[in-house]
């Protein structure tokens, strides 16, 4: 599908070496605006140096002749504003024209990046020592425009897209574009530059303690990552800088506060007086020749003792299953165990003729579960004899669902297989694109299953495909159904929303690797584990990321909610537990070895299998 | 084969180990009355709509800007339909808010149309594109124009997009969508990004100050104001049965949410109930441009 310019202005734009009014050549475009761009140009005036200068544009094109009118004023208001200023943190201005349908504005060039661009360039977060200084000499300039005579000039569009880091790392306000007042009263009156400004903004009141309040909204972007213009505004208070970046220190943390205040009069009374507050912090903290301090954070981890254990014989990959009192596990050294939930004792062992990866399904007093000997096997829960087996031609990896009385499963054969309870077999196979290693999910009267080429499908009870879906590789991972959407993961890196009538894909949320994982929907949240070490909470309604968090190793375990706790292995060994609204570390269990299959949660009992072959119960 | 799905149907269990993480909540003896006296099934699957706009009593202007679209498709296969439903108020008195608003819903629906137009002549051609990412792309489109044709104006944006049993909102401003479900629950599902809703949200003003605020109409979120533009997009389950309402204020801001929903209820068809929604708004004063869509997914 084709895509659409970036931007219509992009289209626009001068060519470079197009000379304008016989004097400025034009040689790149450094930015792009909402009305045109701004380019790198050289001034002929001076033939035998190189002087370059910076040129913004501004295309009217507006039908409307009162628009046009209003565009040319400010751009025009913008150009007196700069013209009488003089500081070394404010770009000159050389000239002004118009041709035909756009105006220029000539202006020193400088040569760096904006802070914006600065932020989102940087690995991790800004150092402290780098932010306060800018912070000084932003407060510098502003108390400069503050006190200009005869009138004072607001700002009154700080923000980090605004502030220009030169070569020399001294900042360059620029853009004095917004100069005119609000308009209160109004009906449907709505300007604003959503995020950085301060609530009297919203009324029409522009003072410089607007400025110091986008200011502080600046730094805090700045050292916390956190783009105010993506969430409601005035809720910094929701997430005060050090929360999110504990490298910072709470004298600098205290002066951004500060300046954030709802109330004006809480804040700084002058940009003045934040400067001098930014460099007496600055002197405590000794900030200028720190060595880094180092913050890390003790977490919780040892002290948690299992309740009890069970040894087997090989690596157990699969997910436990609570029936009656009992534990079920399978494991790779062939078996398939039932324990006592309680102290885990042995209640029976079941001996297949391969590997177990699969979970076990109960139904009725009878044990399901699917070996890599190729069939599924149905065990009485009671004695743990063989009931009866079900052959099919390939390993048997995904795990067994019940419903409507079939057991419905896939097989590396390239089936999927559902399986009538009474009679004991088939009612139908369905042919897949490859081996099927999800385990299906059954919801508003269809089965759902994914497989390893990437086909995800949705068939009715007749085994008929409803509709087809390709991601761009494998689904091993199982899917969630509800509320007429299917959830799943793909080697693709993408978690897929989709809706589970048409296969229409809903959204799609990328993560950093590839999953096997499946998806745990809770609260509206949907949980998953990836293969970039992450598990990520994420909005189920808007794909928004809500947290993640980063484990030592890939994620194949899936993860599963019990009250307000999150519950997920990880190839690092450790069963985490995590807050499942915030993400944060309840605590951690370190086994020695990988854990691939799901925990299960029953009675604030974890129950939770290893590859160093053991089975754990641990307190929720 | 048929004998088999009517036995498989017809057995009954109770809940299955099968389902083992899913939870569902017992429905209340309403939504279960709600459910069995369902609207016998339709046939093709349709959308239907009603739609009412009103200048109001005290403009002399319509800065209001609707469009409503839906297309039914019968035959064999699997057919869906397909709806789009957008409600935008250009903001602003002198600064061409009649320019914005129409801008930005000409362009979004010329995008999401000109997006769809093979899928809805050959259902067969699915798209891979997520929905949500093809209505951000669509707002970022009407941000991109609404800038073009009158810079320094806004507009609030609500569409609505139907497909299947989803419902895909994009949402910017204001106006307003709700679900109406006859079994009483009744919400806005949109947020407003507005001044005095934030305040409110911060308990700096109280919901009775929020309705007489001086300030009630100061938006921080429209499109064409600011460089990054953060729509709220999410998609819900179309209410079935029940009713999908958007709005711009001039309606929900006079019309208190339980008269509109019992005006909804007791109408006879769409039509007769957005005019009547109209004619309440207009009765309360009618203070500002009043616009409507009433949307049903049948069958």
């Amino acid at each position: 599908m084709e895509e659409e310019p970036a931007n219509d202005f992009a289209n626009m734009q001068l060519e470079s070496g197009v000379t304008l009014v016989n004097r400025y050549v034009i040689q790149d475009v450094i930015g792009v605006g909402g009305m045109g761009s701004v380019y790198r140009a050289r001034d002929l005036h001076f033939p035998t140096v190189v002087k370059l200068v910076a040129i913004k544009e501004m295309i009217n094109r507006a039908p409307d002749p009162q628009v046009r009118k209003t565009i040319v004023q400010n751009f025009e208001r913008e150009a007196n504003i700069l013209a009488t200023l003089n500081h070394p943190s404010i770009p000159r201005i050389y000239d002004y024209f118009s041709v035909e349908d756009r105006s220029y504005l000539v202006l020193e060039f400088i040569n760096g990046k904006d802070l914006e661009a600065v932020i989102s360039e940087t690995q991790g977060f800004l150092t402290e020592e780098q932010v306060l200084g800018w912070a000084i000499e932003l407060c510098d300039v502003l108390s400069f425009l503050h006190t200009h005579k005869p009138d004072p000039i607001i700002f009154r569009d700080m923000k980090p897209s605004n502030v220009m880091i030169n070569p020399q790392g001294n900042i360059i306000l620029v853009d004095f574009g917004i100069a005119k007042p609000f308009q209160s009263g109004q009906k449907g009156t709505m300007i604003g530059t959503e995020g950085y400004s301060p609530p009297e903004q919203y009324r029409g009141e522009a003072t410089p303690l607007a400025d110091v309040y986008a200011l502080g909204a600046t730094l805090h972007h700045a050292l916390s990552r956190r783009d105010p213009r993506l969430e409601p505004p005035f809720s910094f208070g929701e997430r005060p800088v050090r929360k999110i970046n504990p490298a910072v220190s709470i004298e600098l943390e205290t002066i951004i506060n500060t300046a954030l205040q709802y109330n004006a009069e809480d804040r700084f009374q002058s940009a003045e007086a934040m400067k001098e507050a930014l460099i007496t912090a600055g002197r405590k903290t000794g900030v200028l020749n720190r060595i880094p301090a180092a913050t890390t954070s003790v977490q919780p981890s040892g002290g948690i003792k299992p309740l009890w254990t069970f040894q087997c014989e090989d690596e157990i990959r699969g997910a436990p299953t609570y029936y009656e009192n009992s534990i079920l596990i399978g494991s790779y050294d062939h078996n398939l165990y039932s324990l006592h939930a309680g102290d885990g004792k042995l209640n029976w062992k079941y001996a297949t003729d391969a590997g177990v990866a699969t979970r076990p399904a109960a139904y009725e007093g009878d044990i399901f579960i699917g070996s890599e000997d190729q069939r599924l096997h149905v065990v009485s829960n009671r004695t743990g004899k063989v009931a009866w087996t079900y052959y099919t031609e390939g390993r048997v990896r995904s795990s067994p669902r019940i419903a409507e009385g079939h057991v419905f499963f896939g097989s590396d054969d390239q089936h999927l297989h559902a399986v009538n309870l009474l009679s004991g077999r088939a009612a139908w196979r369905f042919e897949t694109a490859s081996p099927v290693r999800s385990t299906p999910f059954i919801a508003h009267d269809m089965v759902f299953v994914g497989c390893e080429t990437g086909d995800f499908y949705a068939l009715d009870f007749r085994g008929e495909v409803k509709w087809h879906f390709k991601a761009k590789m494998g689904v091993t991972s199982s899917p969630w159904v509800a509320d007429s959407v299917a959830y799943f993961c793909s080697l693709d890196t993408s978690v897929y929303a989709l809706d589970a009538r048409t296969g229409w894909v809903i959204w799609r949320y990328r993560m950093g690797k590839g999953s096997i994982s499946s998806p745990y929907l809770s609260d509206g949240m949907i949980f998953t584990g990836s293969a970039d070490g992450n598990i990520y909470a994420i909005d189920a309604r808007t794909a928004k990321e809500i947290w993640r968090f980063k484990t030592e190793h890939q994620v194949g375990s899936s993860p599963v909610i019990y009250k307000d706790a999150l519950y997920c292995g990880s190839a690092d060994g450790n069963i985490y537990c995590l807050e499942h609204r915030t993400g944060r570390l309840r605590w951690k269990f370190s086994t020695k070895g990988a854990i691939t299959g799901a925990p299960l949660v029953y009675d604030d009992i974890v129950y939770v299998g290893s590859t160093d072959h053991i089975l754990y119960a641990l307190l929720a | 084969m048929k004998s088999i799905i009517d036995w498989l149907r017809g057995k009954k269990t109770k809940p299955l180990s099968a389902q083992e993480n899913v939870n569902t909540i017992p429905l209340g003896d309403e939504q279960m009355a709600d459910k069995l006296a369902r609207i016998p099934r339709i046939e093709p699957q349709q959308i239907v709509y009603g739609c009412g706009q009103s200048v109001g009593k005290s403009r002399d202007h319509n800065e209001d800007y609707i469009l409503a679209f839906s297309v039914t498709v019968g035959g064999e296969g699997n057919n869906y339909p397909f709806g789009l439903f957008i409600v935008a108020d250009g903001m602003g008195g002198h600064q061409y808010g009649e320019i914005a608003s129409a801008a930005a819903v000409r362009t979004l629906a010329g995008y999401l149309l000109k997006r769809f137009h093979p899928y809805l002549m050959d259902p067969s051609k699915g798209m891979d594109e997520p929905l949500q990412d093809l209505m951000r792309a669509a707002i970022q489109e009407s941000q991109r124009a609404v800038t073009q044709a009158a810079p320094g104006s806004g507009t609030t944006l609500t569409a609505a997009l139907v497909l299947g049993q989803q419902v895909t909102i994009g949402h910017v401003g204001d106006s307003r969508a709700y679900v109406i479900r006859p079994d009483g629950r009744n919400d806005p599902i949109t947020r407003d990004h507005s001044l005095v809703k934030r305040l409110e949200e911060l308990g700096q003003i109280s919901s009775d100050e929020a309705v007489a605020h001086p300030q009630r109409n100061v938006l921080y979120r429209a499109v064409g104001q600011g460089e990054v533009l953060e729509a709220d997009i999410f998609t819900a389950p179309f209410p079935q049965p029940g009713h999908l309402l958007l709005c711009s204020d001039g309606l929900w801001s006079v019309v208190p949410d339980d008269n509109l929903f019992k005006i909804v209820k007791e109408s006879p068809n769409l039509q007769t109930a957005c005019q009547d929604l109209v004619a309440a708004a207009n009765n309360a004063g009618g203070p500002d441009n009043i616009s409507v869509i009433l949307v049903q997914l049948l069958g």
